[in-house]
């Protein structure tokens, strides 16, 4: 039987990212990946935040295949009364060398990413799901098991990078499953528009691009966050909601995109597009209390699989590919010491993350899940607060300006008591402080 | 016994998408994959060597990524992987394309006599189904195309029996090796690998081989040695309008609406339609 | 790699190649008729169809090809040849080209195109067609363009335009063969119209001896088993088609499809997943790997009109989808969308239809009545 330091289960930035460092580190790394290729089953916006990827591979611009930078971000309040209030930032310092910030195509990336690993001297092995972990009598991880025949592996240490299902885990019993509450589904649909004219639409040039953060209830009360991204001749657009409010609303993904699509701010943006490519991903959104068990005898966990998604800002590929070098770090620094991968050596990858923006980002929005789902008002009665108030203020018909912000407050107080407001205005504080 | 198996990686084209306004093929993360007949020829030539121990060589002309195509097939049980891969190369049509090849099985052949050649029975991109008999005649071995079966193969006699797919039926040949068999669709089950195969395939190396490893007339091969030339690419028949959705409450409803809707814009279906069924009903015909 | 080939949909771009001086002299047109076993392949019929329309727009004669066995019979195949349109027919008969074998038949035709030396050679893209054309255009070293859709003449230079689907269906290409002769093609059963017949038009037959010889043709025929004619579906030549797809999920619904298709005088048709599943027979599998039909009604129920179901249907009249998802690709090319689960609007279809039909035999009963 095979047998190698480490097996990493996964090729998407995780588990790329823990593969390449390690096999850079000298150790000897098999990467085992479901998809025909790296990318081939991954979903994802994309923007790409450079600093995580810097730590690992600095000189990455010169060969990463990136779409655009990330030039302008917008943030939108949409209300079904087809009204949208927003703010937009553009900086010219976004567009100094080195960007920051990039968007990307996932199925490209991932497989360059991939084409590191290999040459950093790790073996590759796609087409092939690992469907269980091999456990010793004492319930050490000691290898994986394939769907292939004759397919069990032997490692020191598996790293389980598998994305946001985390079925391995699960099956192992190394942790209980996901709660559906704590899962958004996002859909995501890739559309083509000729260069120019997205430029043009965009008022963006070179390599500029342009993300805008969508929030409101875009959909049939339905709340939901969703987003657009320029690429270089494509659209990514997407919203995502949680999977346990699909169920009770009895919503079908397809129709969520759909009334976005349809929406009177973005329906001009993506006019005459053609659709490429449609698909649905799930994303952990339980943030720091969600957490599961991250390591133990001979294994641990990184990326989508351990629930590291900054769902505020929508941040994971970064969470991820940082999870999966402190990873390899730790396991790099035990391998050079002589000592072995046991769960109470392993705990060194869990202050790796404390120290990390990692654990820091996922404990200052801790709050932020929990509010959400008590208070689902709150994506969906303010923005359209917001977007009466704007009109009424916005709408010269003769009326005195105090008498429309008398207006306004009234009609705030007529859709929540002052209590409930104050209230929320606490919570809110709280959660994003 | 020696067999060469000619394999081609092809995007999958299941997938692919095509530029709405400019016509173009959008590659963009479209898979490749192993052209899916050029598989069934592959599997062909593992039952030969399950029964009998031959050797297997796979052999693609293409850019330096068709590499996984072959590591696929090295997973599955082929013995040697060669990639005939030159930027001259590029652009050629299926003439072009089986001068390469032969050239480059002639190399092989010289190196360790080979006895069957296998190509699939076309590919899913090209569609030409010209390679293969391209090679065969370059090489001036036998050629037998749209094989859905090989009945006998001896060789020390050094004579094969196939089923050949014909029109109207099938025709059972005779030939004698060397020769080229075309593989036809769905002939076998195919295998799935098994883990030590995969293991092997990432780390066996495969060879690489360019104009001068084979030898080659610069004005024969790509772009140059290829008489066809696309002069256009536009989209297939391009429809002005959508479909007409029909509408209704309920599935009857729905389809009242559509047939109404049908014969009062095809009058003429209607006639056709009774004439017709007048027709089988005169003959008894339960359709 | 680049993302895209930069090959727009301008207008026809042709390179610069000259035409050698040796291929000057090549003209007309000539047609290759298939045939096995006493049958012409219709394919040959459809092909003097479009010749015709060729070899007028250059002026030249259309001749059509025929090789084969000793007697009577295959000299018949050249007056039926004449009746199709051919002016011209080029006959080499002989004992060794009784059976269809690659060998002898690259040989006979390789020598009668170097002998005659015409300007455009169209074969079927059929199992015998493809088999040949290939080896016959390697072994003069010409272009061929495999399995086209569509042939014409740029008037221009009198260079035969040959469009075709590439990438699987997703998109058409022209291909042109501007520097070596015969231009060589190979075109799709059913896609080009079959012309009149006009019996006791008879063609001028220009006899040709080849010598081969048996004991140097390495390949024999042991044998010939004919498919079982019986039950065969004529799906290509059927003027109305309910297919059904992997969207019925059972094959109790695929008897919907059937049924609806006995209520309308229809053949079954399937998409390759449900013959996969096996619904339905192979030979009812229409598409890219399977048949290629032009009904004047196509009916796809749980089909969601992949390009390789697409390439097979697209030529119908009308087209009709059944399909709960209304984006799904179908309703790209499709006339009429039916919105709805195919359990339920099949059934509903059959009572639709047959409402309409008795009502229209009623009418037609009456009319009949009333002119009496
Ligand atoms: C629509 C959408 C938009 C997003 N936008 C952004 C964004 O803009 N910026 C950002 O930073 N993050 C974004 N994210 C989040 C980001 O995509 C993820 O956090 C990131 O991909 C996680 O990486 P990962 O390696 O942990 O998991 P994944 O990328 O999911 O990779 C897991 C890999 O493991 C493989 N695998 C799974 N199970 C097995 C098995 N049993 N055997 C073998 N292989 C297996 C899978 O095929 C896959 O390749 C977005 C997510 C979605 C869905
Ligand atoms: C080389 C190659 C050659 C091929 N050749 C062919 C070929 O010759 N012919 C061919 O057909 N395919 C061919 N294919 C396969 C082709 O790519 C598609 O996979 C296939 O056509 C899909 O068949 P389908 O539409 O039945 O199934 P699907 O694509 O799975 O579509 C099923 C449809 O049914 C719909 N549906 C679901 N429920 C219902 C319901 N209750 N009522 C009605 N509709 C419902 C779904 O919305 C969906 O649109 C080929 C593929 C390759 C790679
Ligand atoms: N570039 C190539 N390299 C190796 N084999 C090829 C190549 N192109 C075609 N073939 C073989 O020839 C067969 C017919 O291809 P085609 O004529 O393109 O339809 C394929 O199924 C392959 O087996």
């Amino acid at each position: 039987m095979e047998k190698f330091d480490v097996i990493v289960v996964g090729a998407g930035p995780a588990g790329n990212a823990a593969a390449y460092t390690l096999a850079r580190g000298g150790l000897s790394v098999l990467q085992l990946e479901r998809g025909e290729s790296p990318g081939t089953k991954n979903v994802q916006g994309a923007i790409l935040y450079a600093d995580a990827l810097e730590k690992i591979i600095p000189d990455f611009r010169d060969s990463a295949p990136l779409e655009r930078h990330v030039a302008e971000q917008r943030m939108w309040l949409l209300d079904e009364n087809q009204t949208c209030t927003g703010v937009s930032h553009r900086d010219a310092r976004f567009s100094q060398q080195p960007y920051n910030r990039y968007t990307i195509i996932r199925a490209r990336f991932d497989r360059w990413f991939s084409e590191q690993v290999k040459r950093a001297g790790a073996l590759v092995i796609c087409e092939t799901t690992v469907t269980g972990l091999l456990k010793d009598d004492a319930g050490k991880v000691i290898g994986v098991r394939t769907e292939r025949a004759e397919g069990d592996i032997l490692a020191d240490c598996v790293i389980l990078a598998d994305g946001a299902n985390a079925l391995l885990g699960e099956r192992a019993g190394l942790r209980p499953a996901i709660k559906a509450e704590d899962m958004a589904l996002v859909v995501k649909e890739v559309l083509f528009l000729p260069k120019e004219t997205l430029e043009a639409r965009f008022n963006i040039s070179g390599t500029q691009g342009v993300v805008i953060e969508i929030a409101g209830n875009v959909t049939h009360g339905m709340v939901g966050t969703g987003f657009l991204y320029t690429n270089k001749d494509s659209i990514a657009i997407g919203i995502g909601c949680m999977l346990g409010d699909m169920k009770r609303q009895q919503l079908t993904p397809y129709q969520l995109l759909e009334g976005l699509k349809r929406h009177a701010a973005v329906q001009p943006l993506i006019d005459g597009a053609e659709m490429k490519e449609y698909s649905a991903h799930l994303i952990p959104e339980g943030g720091y209390r969600a957490l599961p068990q991250l390591y133990g005898e001979g294994w641990l966990v990184v990326g989508d699989s351990a629930g590291f998604v900054n769902a505020v800002h929508r941040e994971g590929s970064n969470l991820a590919m940082t999870s999966g070098r402190i990873a390899a770090e730790t396991l790099i620094a035990l391998r050079q010491a002589g000592k072995p991968f046991s769960a109470a050596n392993l705990a060194g990858y869990r202050q790796g993350l404390d120290e990390s923006f990692v654990m820091a980002d996922l404990k200052k929005y801790q709050g932020v899940p929990e509010l959400l789902h008590e208070n689902p008002h709150i994506l969906d009665l303010y923005p359209r607060f917001v977007g009466d108030a704007a009109r009424e203020i916005l709408t010269v018909d003769g009326a005195p300006k105090r008498d429309k912000q008398k207006k306004i407050l009234g009609e705030l107080a007529r859709r929540r008591s002052l209590l409930g407001l104050l209230g929320d205005a606490y919570k809110f504080w709280r959660a994003f402080r | 016994m020696h067999i060469a198996v000619c394999i081609k990686q092809v995007p999958d084209s299941a997938q692919i998408r095509v530029h709405p306004v400019t016509n173009t093929i959008m590659r963009q993360g479209v898979p490749t994959i192993v052209n899916p007949y050029d598989l069934f020829a592959l599997e062909e030539a593992l039952r030969i060597k399950d029964r009998t121990g031959a050797r297997i060589t796979v052999l693609t002309m293409g850019p330096a990524q068709a590499e996984e195509a072959l590591r696929k097939c090295l997973s599955l049980g082929a013995d040697e992987a060669i990639l005939v891969t030159d930027k001259v190369f590029s652009g050629a049509d299926t003439l072009a394309t089986s001068y390469v090849l032969a050239a480059a099985l002639k190399t092989l052949d010289a190196r360790t006599p080979v006895d069957l050649i296998f190509t699939g029975k076309q590919t899913i991109d090209g569609d030409t189904a010209q390679v293969g008999p391209g090679i065969a005649i370059r090489l001036g071995w036998q050629l037998l195309t749209y094989v859905s079966k090989i009945r006998e193969l001896e060789p020390a006699a050094r004579h094969i029996v196939v089923d050949r797919r014909a029109e109207g039926g099938v025709q059972v040949l005779k030939s004698a090796l060397p020769a080229v068999v075309t593989m036809l669709e769905g002939s076998n089950e195919l295998r799935f690998a098994d883990m030590p195969g995969m293991f092997r395939a990432a780390r066996q190396e495969v060879q690489r081989w360019n104009r001068d490893s084979i030898g080659v007339e610069l004005a024969q091969v790509g772009l140059k040695g290829s008489p066809t030339v696309v002069a256009q690419v536009f989209g297939p028949r391009p429809k002005a309008v959508k479909a007409l959705r029909i509408e209704g409450e309920t599935p009857d409803a729905i389809a009242e609406a559509f047939v109404d809707k049908l014969f009062a814009d095809h009058p003429h279906l209607e006639d056709a339609m009774l004439e017709h069924l007048e027709l089988l009903g005169q003959q008894g015909v339960e359709p | 790699m680049s993302d895209s080939l930069d090959t727009a949909a301008k207008p026809i771009k042709k390179p610069k190649r000259v035409l050698p001086e040796r291929f000057k002299s090549y003209k007309g047109v000539w047609v290759f008729i298939e045939h096995e076993h006493g049958h012409v392949h219709p394919v040959s019929w459809e092909l003097l169809g479009k010749g015709r329309e060729l070899a007028d727009k250059l002026g030249v004669e259309l001749a059509g090809v025929l090789l084969g066995g000793m007697g009577e019979a295959v000299r018949k195949l050249a007056e039926e040849a004449g009746a199709h349109g051919a002016e011209l027919c080029y006959l080499a008969q002989h004992p060794v080209l009784e059976d269809y074998r690659n060998q002898p038949y690259t040989t006979g035709l390789t020598e009668l195109v170097d002998t005659y030396q015409p300007e455009i050679l169209l074969l079927g893209a059929t199992t015998q067609g493809r088999d040949l054309a290939g080896s016959v255009a390697t072994t003069l070293l010409t272009g061929l363009t495999a399995d086209c859709t569509g042939l014409d003449i740029d008037p221009s230079d009198r260079s035969l335009l040959s469009s075709r689907p590439t990438f699987g269906g997703s998109l058409m290409c022209t291909i042109v063969n501007l520097a070596t002769r015969p231009q060589m093609a190979t075109v799709r059963p059913r896609v080009m119209a079959m012309p009149v017949r006009q019996p006791g038009r008879l063609p001028r037959v220009v006899e040709h001896g080849l010598k081969l010889d048996e004991s140097a043709v390495v390949t024999k025929v042991l044998d010939f088993i004919p498919d079982a004619r019986a039950d065969k579906p004529q799906l290509p030549f059927a003027d109305f088609i309910v297919a059904g797809g992997r969207g019925l999920a059972k094959p109790e619904n695929f008897a919907l499809v059937t049924r609806l298709a006995s209520t309308i005088g229809a053949e079954v048709g399937a998409s390759r997943p449900a013959v996969h599943a096996g619904w339905a027979d192979v030979e009812r599998q229409v598409g890219q790997s399977g048949k290629t039909v032009r009904p004047k009604l196509y009916i796809a129920a749980g089909i969601s009109g992949a390009v390789q179901h697409r390439v097979g249907m697209e030529g119908a009249d009308v087209i009709a989808g059944i399909n709960p998802d209304p984006r799904a690709p179908i309703f790209d090319f499709a006339n009429y969308a039916l919105i709805g689960s195919a359990a339920e609007l099949l059934p509903a279809l059959e009572r639709a239809f047959a409402r309409r039909l008795a009502e229209a035999r009623a009418r037609r009963a009456q009319a009949a009545e009333e002119t009496v």
